[in-house]
């Protein structure tokens, strides 16, 4: 029993401590971010946020479109099926419309961009690691931080809401030709009924949400690389569990805001 | 006043004594070489040495300064003046052999980009990797890799410059090659330079003094001669390449013999 209490009591600690990293090395990071801004910061972090931004933005775009259209005609086949039996199939619009605004769009892109880019920053901040060129930068009067995490974590708030508004385009536009398909309703109807369900707090719910996913996969991913310790084998690890637990956080955040949104009448 | 001061220092990893009280004084213009055995804590001197951990207790002075106590801005400062060559190079993988000598140049300093391309060439001219300025770290052989380290420690023209395991993993003629440069270093710079090494002869060559390490604490400090004099044990059997402990074929076969019993290996 006493051997049970003890497991359980370390894996909290554990948890609690992990939990404590992510907090500090967020805060850590954005006293670093000015360094990163246009015009006011240094121009070098500048350059390296934009080539961040270059890598999890632009390469990752056929990705988030090709997921967003599966999905959205995914969302049209399946609302259909129901909808249709009540006559309904007409709200089959304001189903992919809203469900992507609010929910499919920052979430989809998340889970792509933390599989793509939240494991590339575990591999390459604990490559540094185990490389000693976080040690040498540091001996170079360099802070880590800001050289390092500072343009990551810009450049993943820059674009992932950006990504996510792909995202909704595509989920929607692949709505749009399930409907012509299925009822011939036009495209420019479509987009006409669409533009008339969408509100202003749907856009916002969404661009919260992918700003809160974006600095949990630009947070896990650089604590993981981070707290390697060890080999070439170690930095393996980081990587999964990067993505394990930036997937994880994304789904549970998004969960609490859904919640959030919900009770305080914002939907 | 000593360049380096080592006072009193004692650092513990998990409750386990690494170091024990060192005390250590490094005079300007000279070569000191940290000489140990594996894990006798040569490497954990120096990460102290050049401000990367902070002790347990005790003090490490560059240039009077206390570098376990000093304000960030100070530590910046004495970063400046030390250049530290990794054991296993620490080039940045992603910037050319000149971008990555070049770095600490333009972050650091308010040189005209012309100006910085002269430096650059004149350090890799020093290291005689001149032509090499346009290559990328991977393209290199491990001792132009440690070369470039050394051209890029030199960047800023510290006073101070720190070799970990500067032999480890090149063959005899390329090591022999870079104890040269360490001692050209010496003659023509006229700088201080710290060694960590556990090659006997490449020790020999460079060292002014050699400072004996075994289980965090000093065997003896002394000049090439005075070491080599040693009637200390422990320094005698270092010297004299003497086992810890030998195979004994016996031994083995005993051990075979007996694995031969056990029903695992009969089954």
């Amino acid at each position: 029993m006493a051997t049970f209490l003890e497991g359980v009591g370390k894996r909290t600690l554990n948890q609690l401590d992990y939990i404590g990293s992510l907090n500090i090395q967020w805060w850590t990071t954005m006293r670093a971010m000015g360094a990163s801004l246009p015009f006011v910061g240094n121009r070098y972090r500048w350059k390296a946020t934009v080539h961040q931004m270059l890598e999890i933005g632009v390469d990752a775009l056929p990705m988030v479109a090709l997921m967003a259209i599966c999905t959205g005609f995914i969302l049209a086949l399946q609302g259909a099926s129901e909808l249709r039996r009540f006559g309904a199939l007409h709200y089959v619009i304001e189903l992919v419309a809203v469900g992507f605004t609010r929910e499919l769009g920052p979430l989809l892109t998340a889970i792509a961009v933390s599989g793509r880019s939240g494991s590339a920053f575990a591999a390459e901040i604990g490559t540094m690691k185990v490389t000693e060129e976080i040690d040498s930068l540091r001996v170079m009067a360099f802070d880590p931080v800001e050289f390092v995490l500072a343009p990551k974590y810009l450049a993943a708030l820059i674009v992932v809401p950006c990504l996510s508004v792909v995202s909704n385009v595509f989920g929607i536009l692949a709505g749009g030709v399930f409907m012509y398909f299925s009822t011939h309703l036009g495209f420019v109807v479509y987009i006409r009924d669409v533009l008339t369900t969408i509100t202003l707090h749907d856009v916002i719910a969404g661009f919260i949400k992918s700003l809160a996913f974006a600095t949990i996969i630009a947070t896990v991913g650089c604590l993981e690389g981070l707290r390697v310790r060890g080999g070439p084998d170690a930095v393996g690890r980081s990587t999964t569990s990067a993505v394990v637990r930036s997937t994880f956080l994304v789904i549970v955040a998004d969960s609490i805001f859904t919640a959030l949104f919900y009770f305080t009448g914002a939907y | 006043m000593a360049m380096i001061s080592v006072r009193d220092l004692v650092v513990e990893y998990d409750g386990r004594k690494v170091l024990d009280g060192l005390n250590l004084d490094i005079e300007q213009g000279e070569t000191m070489v940290l000489l140990g055995g594996s894990g006798s804590g040569k490497s954990t001197l120096l990460r102290h040495i050049i401000g990367l951990e902070r002790p347990k207790s005790g003090n490490v002075l560059v240039k009077g300064i206390d570098i376990t106590r000093c304000s960030e801005a100070e530590m910046k400062s004495v970063r400046h003046s030390i250049g530290v060559a990794f054991q296993s190079a620490a080039l940045f993988n992603s910037l050319s052999v000149e971008d990555n000598i070049a770095l600490p140049l333009r972050e650091h300093t308010k040189l005209a980009p012309s100006i910085i391309e002269l430096i650059v060439w004149m350090k890799l001219a020093v290291v005689d990797l001149a032509d090499c300025g346009k290559l990328l770290p991977q393209e290199l052989s491990g001792g132009m890799k440690k070369r470039a380290a050394v051209a890029r420690a030199l960047a800023l023209d510290p006073e101070l410059i720190v070799f970990d395991e500067p032999s480890a993993g090149l063959d005899p003629i390329v090591a022999a090659e870079l104890d040269e440069l360490i001692l050209l270093l010496k003659q023509v710079f006229q700088m201080t330079v710290i060694v960590v090494t556990h090659e006997l002869p490449s020790a020999f060559r460079i060292a002014d003094r050699i400072a004996m390490l075994y289980q965090g604490a000093f065997l003896t400090i002394g000049t090439k001669e005075e070491i080599k004099s040693s009637k200390i044990p422990r320094v005698r059997q270092f010297l004299d390449r003497e086992p810890e402990t030998t195979a004994k074929a016996e031994a083995v076969a005993a051990h075979f013999h007996k694995y031969l019993q056990t029903p695992e290996a009969k089954s």
